[in-house]
């Protein structure tokens, strides 16, 4: 400021530079500090005409920051208000916003905003941590060769804050009301069952046919084969595929077959080898039980394709199960296994593979029929009880759909929102 | 010179290495003939690095870069003590190599199902329920903006809810299918078959380019055929 007061005292003497005098004021105008405390900044080589457009640029007010409602934590939510500029035809491009630890005044850009958008979320937080933000309205000027400047205005910081998570998501409340009924109809049905009330199962063919299958490589002599997909046991599928293991293991067990079972991941060897020893104790054959039938090829996909396909090829297992995740490989397998000539039951509810299978396999077990098949297979109350619950709550979602379909044709809503978008949840 | 010579020896070191690439190809592309020693070879050789391959990347990625350096954490991090919990389980697992107290390694395998099972109800009950629903609620008759009937879209809706409303009832297990409901579960099974047909045609179209793939390296890559 005060070599521009000096360029102006020096130039008063020469009359020649009018033209440097006026914009000499003009920069002394845009130097002070405007009546709302704001600073304007400019970050250009184009210094004059942005300068003019920065005195009149404001900045957005009443910036506030508050911990993100029903999240995990490590988000801050901030709100402002628009600056005066931002208006149809104003000069505001957008926001940007800044964040500093409470203390330190070291603002960093941590978001973007258009123009018009009065919110933004920092999902980049520590919990517990106390931050400021501040956020600045900024314009894009392109000179006449095309060359961008920017003119900003900072904000007043918000208030300090800290991201913590929280222990209820309230935006997912409804869905406790199914939760509960779904919970509640599984319950009634299993203390039903318990008491020994009648739960029909309709027949699964695919699942009847697994004493036949067992039975025919006890009566040629051959292996059968368990493949329990690809996934880990933090995969419902898997979980599903070792409990119809349980079954096939028994039936193993009395028919005195060799049941062996390469898995791909160690988690599920080890749950495979407990649920097969389990099998053999409850049948009286726990001598029979061996655990090298249960190994441990590769966590690799094709890899594990590739050695199953030699054992397939060399072995020539007269039954093959496939029970649970499966991806690209399962059309390897369900070939190769179909080539050695085996009797082939398939279970999965990857919608991409399960073509595969029926195309391959002699039965196939469809999507939520893997999950049914165990309870099918035990004939267990509390499984029964809970395959009828269940269904209790495909029912509810029937009626769900239908009445949403009626209410969509005809407009109709509930307290203005559609229930398509009520049922819709994030 | 000296980058001549680097370039040259980079050049020799990736033949070799595209040497076995195509050798261990052909030899997986025997097995289409039938089983024969090189590829069981080839098997043995997949399966091993493989295995080797990911019991190096599980221990580095777990052990060393989320439980080490996560509970011994660099300056200005602080420890997170909550890792000590799946070490904890991790160890539990190891007394299964024990005859007297292998049992407890059924605790962790418990924790796991039971907390898999948990955590993922309210996963799937969201997004393969309630936003499917969501999703099938739709208008029968589907108009244009200047009121006329759209005929084509109407049609696809018609279809879409046909197909979720029946595909549903095929998957009720404690019904039998018989009568009106037995014929909505046919309905439903078409659906599934119709489905699985195009899932199928795409698929082998996507396979044969994974197959395209590998005859461009053999042809192009190796042979510098094209």
């Amino acid at each position: 400021m005060f070599r521009v007061i000096l360029t102006l005292l020096t130039s008063i003497k020469n009359p020649g530079k009018i033209k440097t005098i006026l914009f000499s004021i003009l920069l002394i105008l845009i130097t002070i500090p405007n009546l709302n405390g704001q600073e304007n900044e400019v970050e250009s080589s184009n210094i004059a005409t942005s300068k003019i457009v920065a005195s009149i640029l404001s900045a957005p007010t009443d910036v506030s920051a508050k911990d993100t409602d029903n999240d995990k934590g490590q988000s801050i939510t901030i709100n402002w208000t628009l600056s005066a500029d931002d208006k149809d035809g104003g000069a505001v491009s957008g926001y940007k916003i800044y964040r500093a630890v409470e203390g330190s005044n070291e603002f960093v850009e941590v978001g973007n905003e258009s123009e018009g958008t009065t919110k933004s979320t920092d999902n980049k937080t520590t919990d517990g941590v106390s931050y400021i933000y501040r956020v600045d309205s900024y314009q894009i000027l392109l000179d006449s060769v095309g060359n961008k400047s920017f003119v900003t205005s900072a904000s007043v910081a918000s208030s300090p804050v800290k991201s913590s998570a929280q222990w209820f998501n309230f935006n997912r409340g409804y869905c406790l009301i199914f939760v509960l009924f779904v919970s509640g109809a599984i319950i009634y049905y299993i203390r039903k069952a318990s008491a020994g009330g009648e739960i029909y199962v309709r027949k699964l063919g695919g699942i009847d046919a697994v004493d036949e299958a067992v039975g025919r490589a006890t009566e040629m002599g051959k292996k059968v084969f368990f493949i329990p997909g690809i996934q880990d046991m933090n995969n419902v599928q898997t979980i599903a595929g070792i409990a119809i293991l349980g079954r096939v293991a028994q039936k193993a067990a009395e028919y005195g077959t060799w049941l062996e079972v390469p898995v791909s991941k160690s988690l599920v060897m080890v749950t495979a080898r407990e649920t097969m020893k389990e099998a053999y104790t409850a049948v009286g054959r726990p001598d029979a039980f061996n655990e090298a039938q249960v190994h441990f090829l590769t966590d690799d996909q094709f890899g594990y394709a590739a050695a199953i396909d030699g054992m397939v090829v060399r072995e020539k297992p007269a039954t093959i199960f496939y029970m649970g995740a499966f991806f690209a490989e399962s059309l390897i397998l369900a070939e190769t296994g179909n080539a050695a000539g085996a009797i082939q039951i398939a279970g999965t509810a990857m919608p991409s593979q399960l073509p595969f299978f029926v195309a391959a396999c002699d039965y196939t077990l469809i999507g939520e029929e893997l999950f049914a098949a165990s309870a099918y297979l035990s004939g267990e109350p509390r499984q029964l009880g809970s395959l009828k619950g269940q269904d209790i709550g495909k029912a509810l979602f029937l009626v769900a759909i239908i009445v949403g379909i009626i209410m969509e044709s005809f407009g109709w809503t509930i307290g203005g929102h559609n229930l398509s978008a009520i049922f819709k949840v994030n | 010179m000296s980058l001549i010579l680097a370039r040259k020896e980079k050049r020799s070191s990736m033949d070799i290495g595209m040497f076995f690439a195509a050798l261990l190809t052909l030899g997986i592309f025997s097995f289409l003939y039938k089983d024969n020693p090189v590829y069981k070879v080839c098997e043995a050789i997949f399966v091993g690095v493989s295995a080797g391959f990911w019991a190096i990347t599980y221990f580095f990625d777990n052990i060393h870069k989320k439980f080490w350096l996560g509970v011994f954490p660099q300056e200005g991090d602080s420890p997170d003590y909550w890792l000590w919990g799946g070490a904890i389980l991790g160890f539990l697992m190891l007394l299964r190599i024990s005859n007297k107290i292998g049992w407890i390694a059924r605790w962790p395998l418990s924790f796991i199902v039971g907390a898999t099972a948990g955590l993922y109800m309210m996963l799937y009950f969201v997004s393969n329920a309630l936003n499917q629903v969501a999703d099938t609620m739709m208008p029968i008759v589907a108009y244009a903006s200047d009121n006329s009937v759209l005929w084509l879209d109407t049609f696809g809706n018609f279809i879409v809810v046909l197909g979720v409303v029946t595909g549903l009832i095929y998957f009720f297990f404690s019904k039998e299918h018989k009568g009106l409901f037995g014929t909505g579960a046919q309905v439903g099974t078409w659906f599934l078959m119709i489905t699985f047909g195009a899932s199928f045609g795409y698929t082998v179209m996507s396979r044969m380019s994974l197959l395209i793939g590998r005859l461009d390296f053999l042809f192009g890559d190796w042979l510098g055929l094209f």
